[in-house]
């Protein structure tokens, strides 16, 4: 490596002050190496296409034009409409429930026995086999799809938040009853947050969830929003613009999942902010 | 062999004066078959420093856990100031091995801590705290979070929360094992000045003879588990000089070597 060594790094610099000076070059910014990524990955696509790896695999240059003109004929959006309706239900609830549920089995007994093991079958369940029972039950309107999401993103979710509240550091909880913490404050101003990392981890794996589980149902029960352009462009041999819709929903996904961390870390984990 | 010193450790009769925590017949044994505590019986001398010293795993941490009203023990009771302990109090506070801090919250909202819960408001314990990070030598960290100090400095940030709540009797579960050598010392001469101001009894758990004998007016020493005092003696040393002439001083030497011989017999 030819990395052009400051002089004073060489000498006895404290280790923070090296740190700093380092940060301060292309290479050591994540947002270089994330952006130089995503480059490859586009230009990996360009070039898969262009070869092409299958007459049905477009290149990005056209899935990206296709992208645009499905943004600007609507066609895009009125599909989200209908998705997001499902997908925001059913994660706005799956994350109450979840999130209430899973904490209420770590700090109850009798909670933790009746109702751990339902989730753990679930989650190691293929659930999307019950997404056709889905359909019996509750018929193919918005509830079906909005339990299709609910199953896939419930289950880790409550799995998450039980996990967290269980492993909270024994020793914060015997610092908070030593100073006189009742239960109640020791829940809160000590099981949450030393919990809080774990449930948004949970969290996020239940939205990454979720969003398979909207596509599914809308693929299975009945064609709508994004599970339809899927299916209608792919009946149509428009590779580009079956293409467009899926990346549109991964990104979204995607973008979701960062907002998600950006949040907890903005809110919750104030000493994270710091960036050490 | 007994050394001929054991047979001063072992007569724990002195003189009981003015205790402020009174250990009666504690014994705990944790679960089926671990007994960590067997019958223990101790008086502790208030605005003293007591030592509790002994080898890993002998029930040092359970002993104070259970001053602490943190654990319940099997047999036995613990008064303070006279009152039976069921629980933890204000009269008591502690400082942790691993020092407890929440990794969430600065330097002034942990030293604030124990107030908070109190429920005292906000400006009056923040006041308080500053004025306990300033004691413990922390003045200018108060915004920091305990990830951007060191370790010594984490266990400043735990001594200052104890101290804030005012609290009679201070139970230390060796607060420098987990800080390195010099922040050691640096910390042990520290604690000596604070007790000259802080008039307090401070309760000490360590296994090292060392520092017990620098610090402690009294020193109890425990046995293997299951723990049992095995002696008790004062090393009576005149801390009025400097670190380095009483680490010279004869009494200081002697009592060290004297701990040593007594509890030679558990290494062997
Ligand atoms: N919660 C617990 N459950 C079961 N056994 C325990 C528990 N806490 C401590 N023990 C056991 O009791 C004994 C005494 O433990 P304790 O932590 O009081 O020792 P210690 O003297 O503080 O040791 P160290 O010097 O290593 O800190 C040990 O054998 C330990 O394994
Ligand atoms: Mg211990």
């Amino acid at each position: 490596m030819h990395v052009d060594i400051p002089r004073e790094a060489t000498g006895l610099v404290p280790l923070a002050g090296q740190r700093r000076k380092a940060a301060a070059r292309p290479f050591d910014r994540p947002l270089f190496w994330r952006l130089l990524s995503i480059a490859v990955f586009v230009l990996i696509w360009e070039i898969a296409g262009r070869v092409p790896v299958s007459y049905a695999f477009p290149t990005f240059s056209a899935t990206a034009v296709a992208f645009f003109e499905m943004m600007v004929s609507g066609e895009l959006p009125k599909a989200y409409l209908s998705t997001l309706q499902p997908l925001v239900l059913g994660l706005v609830l799956s994350t109450v429930l979840g999130i209430g549920l899973g904490i209420l089995c770590g700090l109850w007994r009798p909670g933790e026995f009746m109702a751990i093991p339902i989730f753990v079958v679930l989650q190691a369940a293929p659930v999307a086999a019950f997404i056709p029972l889905v359909t019996f039950v509750y018929g193919i309107g918005l509830a079906a799809k909005t339990l299709a999401v609910m199953l896939l993103a419930l289950p880790v979710i409550v799995l998450n938040s039980y996990k967290a509240v269980r492993n909270v550091n024994a020793s914060l909880l015997d610092m908070s009853r030593s100073f006189l913490g009742n239960r109640r404050p020791s829940i809160v101003k000590i099981m949450l947050p030393d919990a809080s990392p774990v449930i948004l981890a949970g969290l996020r794996l239940g939205v990454a969830a979720g969003f398979v589980g909207v596509v599914l149902a809308e693929l299975l029960i009945t064609p709508t929003g994004i599970g339809d352009l899927i299916t209608y462009h792919r009946s149509r041999a428009d590779y580009a613009e079956m293409y467009a819709t899926i990346a549109s929903i991964i990104a979204l996904s995607t973008v979701t999942l960062i907002a998600l961390q950006w949040a907890e870390v903005r809110f919750l984990r104030p000493e994270k902010r710091s960036g050490a | 062999m007994m050394p001929p010193a054991a047979t001063r450790l072992s007569r724990p009769e002195l003189v009981p004066d003015d205790a402020i925590v009174e250990i009666r017949g504690i014994s705990k044994t944790y679960g089926a078959d671990v007994e960590a505590l067997r019958d223990i019986d101790l008086d502790l001398p208030r605005g003293k420093l007591t030592s509790l010293l002994g080898p890993s795993g002998c029930g040092k941490t359970t002993l104070l856990k259970i001053v602490a009203g943190l654990v319940k023990p099997t047999a036995g009771t613990i008064r303070v100031d006279g009152r039976i302990v069921d629980g933890p109090g204000p009269e008591r506070a502690f400082v942790f091995q691993d020092f407890a801090l929440m990794p969430w919250a600065t330097v002034m909202r942990n030293t604030a801590f124990g107030l908070e819960l109190r429920g005292m408001a906000r400006a009056k314990r923040e006041e308080i705290a500053k004025r306990y990070i300033a004691e413990v030598g922390l003045s200018g960290f108060e915004n920091k979070y305990p990830h951007e100090l060191s370790g010594g400095m984490r266990q400043r940030v735990g001594l200052a929360r104890a101290l804030a709540v005012d609290a009679e009797v201070l139970l230390l579960d060796e607060p420098f094992s987990a800080v390195d050598e010099q922040n050691r010392r640096k910390f042990q001469e520290d604690l000596i000045r604070l007790r000259t101001v802080q008039k307090k009894t401070f309760i000490f758990v360590t296994h090292s003879i060392e520092e017990a004998v620098y610090l402690s007016d009294r020193i109890v020493l425990l046995s293997p588990r299951p723990g049992r005092i095995s002696g008790i003696i004062e090393p009576n040393i005149d801390r009025t000089g400097n670190p380095d002439e009483i680490r010279r001083d004869r009494r200081y030497l002697d009592a060290v070597e004297e701990i040593w011989q007594g509890l030679r017999e558990y290494v062997d």
